[in-house]
């Protein structure tokens, strides 16, 4: 090793030497996925235990001890309003994946099967993902022009004779909280998915009608299978946003009902610590289940790791 | 023209099923529900100088631009956007750096991989509130100011890079490792072999994950609130405008944002067009 002292110009032809000194294929990976490995590590999984941590704390007005008490858990559980939030929240949830998943499919099946320019299929992919740079506060307070009272679509209605005063339920209740949910989110359900679906050989598809599969059995027995992994990423997506939504139940539903996540934003700005941390860890093993249990379905790393 | 040689592709174009026409009539749905309210935002941000976030509109005026820009109340608008400019560059270079790095690794099984994987995964379905919340808390207890080059740059990392990392195994698998094998076969040692055959054909997908990486970034709110320190990004600074007073500057905010995106949308299609047919041309020379 003490012989590189080469000129500069000769490096490329010295590096033949290199196989010699050649980590392990194993260390190699390790060095490359390090860096995020440890980002997260001390990011994500450390505040993680720490917050599992200070769920068992005690606390008072002025602040907070080391301990181990169930009491935070015990207060959370034991308060109607939680399953209230929680049942609301799973609702807001199944509903919006149920749609997302439906117009998602149906839009990223449109443009990856049937639009075969692939200059306007990238602007009409565009077009879908340009919404998502604006904020997304911005987009949900849109719906309120839009959906009030005196609100455009309240107008069309009107000037087409569907009804004759203008609909009340539109803005400031789970119908409008829905309705942005699924304006945010349907793009993340729309991006796995194409991304599945581009990769289905179009020579199975029409293997399938050449055996005499109609358009619906190679649907079911071809393009939805193989679309898994997308509808799994998709889903899992589109689900945990719902279930950590912050801003649209507040906004949208016009203080009705509240959000997870508001609640325990409540509990932070009031330094409640430890209860705030109980109800997060709530949350987090709600959503793993969740999340558990879509995975049990669809194995993403076997479909996505190669 | 084309005579015998069943040319398959103008089969198709002929006649095209029903299929298409309905699912057509989905995406032009899926447009007007999605532009709908954005242009009611877009028409709102031109409200006269007395009317307010709802119809009907009072004349017009480009007031609410003006607004944004003028000192007074909205004078936050135009330092936190650069700020919030600021920190998506920092987390979307970081992001594609590490990203990347981590995807051409997990090319091949090593021990430990389903532990980083399922880090990741949970990472990225992780309540977003309360990454910062756990963060805001570790600093609060080592006596840490948070501030958005530590702690809200961190928050925000633990959404982007599992996001860089998904969208690198959709690269990733596209990517015909015999060209690499080529290379190796021709001399090229490995950081060669990186830096003139690996990176450039994966280019495509790199810029996807730096402008993905951005936006998420840009526009984060749950993770960024409680990490940020007294520095507010844009997105804070919006939703502290919704709670204190509603007025079309909101709008006008979002018809520039939206502008500016189709605008920088044009430039890069421009660019891209320009290099593909620069690369035709060069390949027609070498063939």
């Amino acid at each position: 090793m003490g012989t590189t002292t080469a000129p500069p110009l000769f490096v490329a032809e010295r590096r033949m030497v290199w196989p010699r000194i050649r980590f392990p294929a194993w260390a190699v990976s390790w060095l490359q996925v390090g860096p995020m490995m440890l980002i997260l590590s001390v990011l994500f999984a450390l505040p993680t235990f720490l917050f599992l941590a200070v769920s068992f704390f005690d606390y008072d007005r002025t602040g907070i001890y080391p301990a181990f008490i169930l009491d935070n858990y015990k207060d959370l559980l034991t308060t109607p309003s939680t399953w209230r939030v929680y049942v609301s929240s799973l609702k807001f949830a199944v509903i919006v994946w149920a749609i997302t998943l439906g117009l998602g499919f149906n839009v990223a099946y449109f443009l990856v099967f049937h639009i075969r320019n692939s200059m306007l299929r990238t602007v009409l992919f565009l077009l879908c993902a340009i919404p998502f740079w604006t904020s997304g506060i911005i987009r949900a307070i849109a719906w309120v022009p839009f959906l009030g009272r005196n609100g455009a679509f309240n107008q069309i209605l009107m000037a087409m004779g569907v009804t004759q005063r203008p609909l009340e339920f539109l803005l400031f209740s789970d119908f409008a909280v829905i309705v942005t949910y699924v304006h945010l989110f349907t793009l993340l359900m729309i991006g796995p998915i194409a991304n599945s679906l581009s990769k289905i050989d179009p020579a199975l598809i029409e293997a399938a009608r050449d055996a005499g599969a109609s358009r619906w059995r190679t649907m079911t027995d071809v393009i939805i299978p193989l679309s898994k992994t997308g509808i799994a990423l998709g889903s899992l997506l589109v689900f945990t946003q719902v279930m950590g939504d912050y801003f649209v139940v507040k906004t949208m539903s016009g203080g009705q009902s509240a959000s997870i996540v508001s609640m325990l934003s409540t509990e932070i700005q009031a330094m409640q610590y430890p209860p705030a941390s109980a109800n997060a860890m709530v949350l987090v093993i709600f959503v793993a289940i969740m999340v558990a249990l879509m995975m049990r379905v669809v194995d993403v790393r076997k479909e996505l790791v190669k | 023209m084309i005579v015998g040689g069943p040319s398959k592709a103008g089969a198709v174009t002929e006649r095209k099923p029903w299929t298409f026409y309905a699912l057509a009539g989905v995406f032009c749905l899926y447009m007007a529900f999605l532009y709908g309210p954005m242009l009611v935002i877009y028409l709102l941000s031109f409200q006269g100088e007395n009317g307010g976030v709802t119809f009907p509109m009072v004349g017009a005026s480009t007031v609410w631009f003006q607004d944004i820009v003028k000192p007074g109340q909205m004078a936050n608008i135009p330092v936190s956007f650069s700020r919030s400019m600021g920190l998506a560059s920092v987390v979307s270079i970081i992001t594609v750096v590490f990203a990347v790095a981590a995807g051409l690794g997990f090319r091949r099984r090593f021990p430990g991989s389903g532990v980083v994987f399922y880090l990741a995964v949970a990472s990225l379905v992780m309540p977003s509130l309360l990454v910062g919340f756990g963060i805001g808390l570790g600093f609060q207890f080592l006596g840490w100011e948070t501030s958005m080059f530590t702690s809200a740059l961190g928050a925000q990392l633990t959404w982007t890079l599992p996001f860089g990392l998904f969208a690198m195994f959709a690269v990733v698998n596209r990517f015909n490792r015999s060209w690499e094998e080529a290379a190796t076969d021709l001399g090229a040692s490995a950081f060669q072999r990186l830096r003139h055959v690996t990176l450039p054909i994966l280019l495509p997908g790199i810029i996807g994950v730096a402008m993905g990486a951005f936006t998420l970034s840009y526009d984060e709110y749950a993770r960024t609130t409680l990490t940020i320190g007294t520095k507010n990004t844009l997105p804070l600074e919006i939703y502290a405008l919704i709670s204190s007073a509603t007025s079309p500057t909101l709008f006008a905010i979002g018809t520039l944002t939206t502008g500016g995106s189709f605008l920088a949308i044009g430039v890069t299609l421009v660019l891209v067009l320009r290099m593909q047919k620069r690369r035709t041309a060069a390949s027609l020379k070498v063939g």
